[in-house]
């Protein structure tokens, strides 16, 4: 019965959403705008934001510091970082990137840093996006210990949905599994 | 031993887990008791035919019935004959062979000749098995494009009548039902950040229920709706946080730092997820609220991931990584899990016996769905892009 119920309010609900939007234009009228990060503050209920100084030394910074920065994907392109198989640990071999990356921070106290974590695609989709985002948050701590203040950092994961080779084979994984570095700057005038 | 088994097949035990203990006489008898020995698959289909129907509808009976674990057989071999027309509207009637009785004989009407095959699918499985059939059930999945974004959409399980219900082309993952409502979770990065956002399909009104600085993802609905399940990093590494349907009263329930893909137990009470413990990827659980975390071993099965607890709570089906991925399931209480097809990412049917999971094809991604028992799978249907994280509205 339940089953049932259920099933004809699924088909009336989506006839009423979407059936007035006609065949051709398959986009609801009725999706409601999310609003951006900033005017979420406050509202109760509603997740955005967060006590930046929440316990825990692993606390990541609040989101709403970073509104309004213009990202610079360029300028760290040469410092991103590689990882193994299945693996967050921040290698060795990385250490001059790390060290470069914590130069350009800290020659420009006014830039931030977004980093962006990757996963091949061998892993299921949310592992992968939790991957990604330890491989990121790794990145972060390596910043730290070179001296970053890593509230200057945010980071985000896109699991294995941005993949810079699709290809299927290990020269393209080895180059997937990675974390870029996104220099953010105050937008001027602001 | 012999008089045990059929105590065993008397009482109508749903499942036999040790596969091979039965050795039945060869005969009517053993297609008579067919339908009562369920072994995950290793079941043998139920026969029927199918006379009489034409065209689409004709195509959807053999979709929705083979998925169910039926298999299509001429008159005189099978144990149920299915016949009717499907001109004007589908008309039918199931005639148990052996019993020489008609057990089910109905007439339909309704928006389509689709919805009406499907309606006559439900009610063949009904009188066949005594069980719910899945014919009328919703999927909601993630679509993708090459670009890597990619939106939401629902559909009837057999990748049918599909709809959108995003259209922000961006990022989308993991979309969740709330239990027997017309609402889903889902997360976006419409906001330049993995968000989880609350969506409910009848007024197509939205919001953000979880939106803190790094990963929100990974959301699940108890089963009464009130809580949610998600992956939070906001704490310095992924781990599993529960909060009210709104989203208030954050509790954070881990603090190892490799959680994934959190599933609840149907009575509430669990929160099963992925996650590593010394050194090796495991299925866990802990009390939805908040307590030790216990392992679930899967022994067979390494690399488990994307857990999903059964409506009827017996089972839990997760993805086993050996290289290539496979769909697995394990006896909820504890044992060995069975390994069933090539895939992953795998959701439960309302009705606890088939599955709709991720297959790789090509470099596509594709729905398939699985009867548990007979291990019969078929794609459903796609036009293009690649579909994954499935998710059975129940």
């Amino acid at each position: 019965m339940k089953m049932m119920k259920l099933t004809y309010l699924l088909a009336f609900a989506l006839a009423v959403t979407l059936a007035d939007t006609g065949c051709k234009n398959h986009r609801p009228v009725k999706v409601t705008q999310i609003p951006g990060r900033s005017s979420m503050v406050g509202e109760p209920g509603v997740g955005g934001t967060m006590n930046v100084g929440e316990t825990g030394g692993g606390s990541t910074a609040s989101l709403t510091d970073f509104e309004g920065m213009a990202a610079d994907h360029t300028a760290l392109a040469a410092y991103t970082a590689y990882f193994a198989y299945d693996s967050a640990a921040v290698r060795k071999s990385e250490g001059s990137k790390i060290q470069a990356v914590a130069s350009a921070l800290n020659s420009d106290s006014s830039a931030k840093l977004l980093i962006e974590g990757n996963c091949d695609e061998r892993g299921t989709e949310e592992y992968n996006r939790a991957l990604g985002e330890r491989r990121a948050l790794a990145l972060r701590q390596a910043l730290a210990k070179a001296g970053v203040d890593p509230m200057r950092i945010r980071t985000i994961s896109y699991g294995k949905d941005k993949p810079v080779d699709p290809a299927n084979n290990e020269a393209a994984w080895a180059k997937n599994r990675r974390g870029d570095f996104v220099l953010l700057h105050p937008k001027s005038g602001s | 031993m012999k008089n045990n088994h059929l105590n065993f097949l008397r009482t109508g035990l749903a499942c036999l887990l040790a596969a091979g203990a039965l050795n039945l006489s060869r005969g009517q008898d053993e297609i008579q008791v067919q339908k009562q020995i369920n072994v995950l698959g290793q079941t043998k289909p139920i026969l029927v035919s199918l006379d009489g129907f034409s065209g689409e509808v004709a195509d959807v009976l053999k979709f929705d019935l083979y998925v169910q674990g039926f298999s299509f057989v001429v008159p005189d071999a099978a144990q149920y004959q299915i016949s009717g027309t499907s001109a004007g509207s589908v008309q039918g009637r199931v005639v148990d062979r052996f019993a020489k009785s008609t057990i089910l004989s109905r007439s339909y009407t309704g928006t389509s000749l689709r919805r009406q095959a499907h309606a006559f699918a439900d009610d063949i499985v009904q009188a066949i098995t005594g069980k719910k059939g899945i014919a009328q059930t919703k999927i909601a999945f993630k679509a993708q494009s090459s670009t890597g974004n990619g939106e939401i959409y629902v559909a009837d399980f057999d990748g049918y009548n599909k709809q959108s219900i995003t259209h922000d082309d961006t990022i989308v993952a993991a979309p969740a039902w709330v239990p027997g409502r017309l609402a889903i979770y889902y997360t976006s990065y419409k906001r330049g950040n993995p968000d989880i956002f609350y969506h409910n399909l009848s007024t197509g009104q939205r919001r953000v229920v979880a939106g803190y600085s790094g990963l929100n993802t990974s959301a699940a609905v108890s089963p009464d709706g009130s809580k949610v399940a998600m992956i939070l990093s906001k704490s310095g590494s992924p781990n599993v946080w529960v909060c009210n349907a709104d989203g208030t009263d954050l509790k954070r329930l881990t603090t190892s730092s490799e959680d994934s893909s959190p599933c609840w137990s149907p009575d509430g009470q669990w929160i099963c997820f992925a996650t590593k413990i010394a050194d090796r990827r495991v299925l866990a659980k802990v009390p939805a609220g908040g307590g030790a975390m216990q392992r679930i071993p899967t022994p067979g099965a390494p690399n488990p991931t994307e857990p999903d607890w059964s409506p009827d709570g017996k089972w839990i089906a997760f993805t086993s990584q050996t290289g290539e991925f496979d769909i697995c399931v394990l006896p909820a209480n504890g044992g060995t899990p069975t390994v069933l097809v090539a895939g992953e990412d795998s959701s439960w049917s309302p009705n606890s016996r088939t599955l709709i999971f991720t297959r790789r094809a090509g470099g596509r991604r594709v729905l398939s769905v699985l009867d548990v028992f007979t291990k019969q799978v078929k794609d459903i249907a796609q036009i293009s892009g690649s579909d994954s994280q499935p998710a059975w509205a129940r």
